[in-house]
């Protein structure tokens, strides 16, 4: 009986966090619109209900509706399947994702997360590295000379990247002596690992920047050298699932941002849910933002800021937040 | 580039100052008002002489313009124009029938420049989509309407052509006909 209800509640909390993300993903379709808009002193869409609100279902059922383009010479197999795998791994990121401190239900005790994984973040980026398989992949059997170049590009940037990712939130787990995302939360609630660790911050930022392909770092997709870089041959839901993957990314990229340095659901006078999803929300502005500001990076810019700047860095990082730790400051 | 004898820290105190920079600009965009114009909501005022949807005009008496010779036919460069010329009741020109097919029409106004009588005149209307382009071909009755479009006042049967309702030397600024008897040698 206890296990049958596991099962339940299992299902139920994933139903919730997919449901949760997939519609936030789709709102911030719209909201990047809208915020990209205003950046640039227009409207953005106003015309599907009010605000535009439904335009993420007529954009939906838009793509829903197109032909499904398969063209000739794409390697059939992996070409179908590339689309998924980049929305598929960001959204199973999901699963280690935690939205609180956990729920008492009927006298048992539920923890608001799928999975809490010992090594959540080891997980988290370990899925975000998979999701590269898709976006080359997906370039590679293309047959097209600018999907090609887009993949090697993203291939690249996101493997220099990941690096840096990684060595920035060595720090975290240094201060919370923990993989698990609650327990990095936990650790958190005096002060956010973003005073903390500034530097491992802005590194984080920066690189997820890069793993998310956009602005500054969006050479994969570089709309006026590439076409549309790596899914210049995808349409319909096909595209749109690269879309999907893209926005849903975002998210998660907030998500993970909140829980590693923004201190995750503590916060003061509101509830914790509300803290969350405002830091939540705020990382996605960021980058919406930062769209609106930043120009592209040049392809030699952006190896050379990776490897050279912020790999070193993030190394010192490390160096000096354990110096510091041993001298128990 | 920076100057070369400025150190790591000034180089990224002027790299920060510049995202800084751009950061601001799109901040400030953010809170100005759109400058998009709502099109089916608000209409902006087009001026007189925007070239759009081509009317065949009157004068003041109510009469027809169009004296059907052909000179805006032979203008146009994508032969949208085309009419048939017969002789009124009254012994003027007219067009028997006059079709502009808008489906072809690029909207350069040289019909307008060409029409000696200005008869033919483009409109600032430009917004008549149809479901079906056979609809685009119009027909005179379609084209004409009951004004003098830009020149209300003009009226070209006032100041040449055949005088209606007048004898000979009638016109505005006409010489009382001359007896060519009269001055022969």
């Amino acid at each position: 009986m206890d296990m049958l209800l596991g099962v339940v509640v299992m299902l139920v909390k994933m139903a919730v966090v997919l449901g949760v993300a997939l519609g936030l993903a789709a709102y911030m379709i719209l909201l990047e619109r809208k915020l990209l808009g205003r950046f640039q002193v227009r409207y953005g869409p106003n015309r599907v209900g009010y605000f535009g609100l439904l335009q993420p279902l007529a954009d939906g059922l838009k793509m829903l509706l197109k032909e499904d383009i398969i063209p000739d010479g794409v390697d059939r197999r992996i070409f179908l399947v590339a689309p998924a795998v980049v929305a598929g791994t960001a959204l199973a990121a999901f699963a280690v994702v935690p939205f609180g401190d956990g729920l008492t239900l009927f006298g048992h005790r539920v923890p608001q997360v799928v999975v809490d994984s010992n090594v959540g973040l080891l997980l988290v980026l370990a899925l975000s590295s998979l999701a590269v398989y898709g976006l080359a992949l997906g370039a590679w059997t293309s047959d097209n000379k600018y999907s090609l170049l887009g993949g090697i590009r993203g291939a690249a940037q996101m493997i220099s990247y990941e690096l840096a990712l990684g060595l920035s939130l060595v720090p975290v787990v240094m201060h919370a002596r923990s993989l698990s995302l609650s327990d990095i939360v936990a650790a958190q609630a005096g002060l956010p690992f973003a005073l903390l660790e500034p530097v491992a911050f802005v590194i984080f930022i920066i690189g997820s920047l890069a793993e998310t392909k956009r602005v500054p770092f969006d050479l994969p997709e570089a709309e006026n050298e590439l076409q549309a870089g790596f899914h210049t041959e995808y349409s319909g839901m096909r595209f749109a699932l690269f879309f999907v993957g893209e926005y849903v990314n975002m998210v998660l990229l907030g998500a993970v941002t909140a829980i590693f340095f923004l201190g995750g659901w503590h916060g003061p006078f509101l509830p914790p849910i509300v803290w969350l999803a405002l830091k939540v929300l705020a990382v996605p502005v960021f980058l919406i933002w930062t769209r609106a500001s930043l120009p592209r990076l040049r392809y030699d810019q952006l190896m050379a800021l990776g490897w050279k700047v912020l790999i070193p860095l993030a190394l010192l990082n490390i160096l000096v937040t354990g110096a510091l730790l041993a001298a128990g400051v | 580039m920076a100057d070369k004898k400025q150190g790591v820290v000034g180089a990224f105190l002027d790299g920060a100052a510049g995202l800084a920079g751009s950061y601001a600009a799109t901040m400030t965009h953010l809170f100005r008002k759109p400058v998009t114009e709502q099109y089916p909501e608000y209409k902006r005022p087009l001026p007189a002489r925007t070239r759009g949807r081509i009317v065949l005009t009157r004068s003041p008496d109510g009469k027809e313009r169009c004296v059907a010779c052909y000179l805006c036919s032979g203008a146009c460069p994508v032969n949208c124009i085309s009419m048939q010329s017969e002789v009124g009741p009254d012994g003027r020109r007219q067009a028997a029938w006059f079709r502009i097919n808008f489906a072809r029409c690029i909207y350069c106004g040289l019909c307008e420049e060409a029409c000696p009588t200005l008869a033919l005149q483009l409109t600032p209307e430009f917004a008549f989509c149809k479901d079906d382009i056979a609809d685009f071909v119009y027909e005179k009755e379609q084209l004409l309407v009951e004004h003098g479009g830009k020149h209300p006042d003009y009226d070209f049967y006032a100041h040449a052509g055949v005088a209606a309702g007048g004898p000979k030397g009638s016109h505005i600024g006409e010489d009382d006909p001359v007896d060519v008897k009269s001055i022969l040698p």
